[in-house]
């Protein structure tokens, strides 16, 4: 069993997670194909969260037993995560740049061509 | 900005005439289709210029385009529909044109049924005016069930967003002016591309009217969408259009 105190801080950051990826879609920050991988992320922990057996009973399949691992392993993927959400935030800048650029040239050419 | 489809108070097809009107044709890999859409267009309303979009193609498309007399815009790699289709827009709006209907490079848009989707925009009675398969004559167009579920799921969800009924979320048979055009340049979504565009024009304020067409089968290439696949793009979509109310507009309402 979580203790409450650990239900109700895993509960927040699930939704301050959510809240954020939410805020990259909005501000066009965030491909869509990322965001439904990390809206579902987000949910995922908010489910983890508030299901207070839950953590123990995954924790049991994969043969993990004691709370400092637990609690270990959990710190990194928070950090895995939020990383791998920047990176998801680089990538569709990156992506929206790339477009941008080809129709402009692809623009600029025909003009190009037009006026030979 | 000006619009020349609001100035003139005479007939309408005198006003047709004083119009520079485009046809947007996104293609990828539709070099057996291209020439009979081009020429199509051509024999509906001569005084169309059309402007083939080739989304990077491997097979001819882009020369044939040009042999047809089309203006050619040829991507530098696959974009997918949505950024092809924005190229014609962007086309349309730095060259000046008044009016723009879209007409994919397939073949299942038939040219012959651009004169319902023009005349609502000379009458001004839309800004944007889409092809529907699904008002009243729905004659003809067949497509597969989880297809026509998807669309009919996005109908009604897009439906409930804008405050219309909208029949064919996804149609991209479309007839535009100068307000629409400007939108569309300056921002358009990436894959089926529409349902969201349909949520963009609603918070521009725009006008948006649907009009029954008939659609034909695709005369080549492959169809865009398989039956996995429309039930990723379904979810996908309806995160996007949800998203797309949040959004601040990029470009400003316009005084009527």
């Amino acid at each position: 069993m979580t203790p409450i105190g650990v239900s109700i801080a895993a509960a927040i950051a699930s939704v301050v997670l959510l809240a954020v990826v939410f805020e990259l879609i909005r501000s066009r920050r965030l491909r869509e194909q990322y965001a439904l991988l990390w809206l579902l992320t987000g949910l995922v922990l908010l489910a983890l969260s508030l299901w207070r057996t839950g953590p123990n009973t995954v924790a049991r399949w994969f043969g993990v037993h004691s709370s400092p691992s637990a609690l270990f392993l959990g710190a990194v993927s928070l950090f895995v995560i939020l990383l791998l959400l920047h990176y998801s935030t680089v990538i569709s800048r990156l992506a929206d740049q790339n477009s941008i650029l080809a129709q402009r040239l692809a623009l600029l050419e025909a003009d190009r061509e037009e006026s030979r | 900005m000006s619009s020349g489809v609001q100035t003139a108070q005479a007939p309408r097809n005198e006003r047709l005439t004083m119009l520079r009107r485009i046809a947007i044709v996104p293609a990828f890999n539709e070099a057996g289709s291209i020439k009979r859409v081009v020429d199509e267009i051509r024999a509906f309303d001569p005084a169309f210029e059309v402007v083939v979009v080739d989304d990077g193609s491997r097979d001819e498309t882009s020369a044939v385009a040009a042999d047809c007399g089309a203006h050619v815009v040829r991507l530098p790699f696959n974009l997918g529909i949505g950024g092809a289709v924005q190229t014609g827009f962007r086309y349309a709006w730095e060259h000046g044109f008044d009016l723009a209907v879209r007409v994919d490079g397939d073949g299942q848009h038939d040219p012959a049924e651009l004169g319902a989707l023009v005349e609502p925009l000379l009458a001004d009675e839309a800004d944007i005016v889409v092809g529907s398969r699904f008002v009243e004559r729905g004659d003809g167009y067949r497509s597969s069930v989880s297809r026509r579920v998807g669309i009919a799921v996005l109908a009604r969800a897009v439906s409930l967003l804008v405050r219309q009924r909208v029949t064919d979320p996804t149609s991209g048979f479309q007839a535009l002016n100068r307000h629409a055009i400007r939108l569309f340049a300056a921002d358009y979504p990436h894959d089926y591309p529409e349902v969201e565009a349909t949520v963009m024009l609603f918070k521009h304020r725009l006008r948006l009217l649907e009009v029954p067409v008939a659609m034909r089968r695709r005369e080549s290439g492959r169809s865009s969408i398989g039956t996995v696949a429309a039930v990723y793009y379904m979810v996908k979509v309806l995160l996007a259009i949800f998203v797309a109310l949040f959004r601040k507009n990029v470009v400003p309402l316009e005084e009527r």
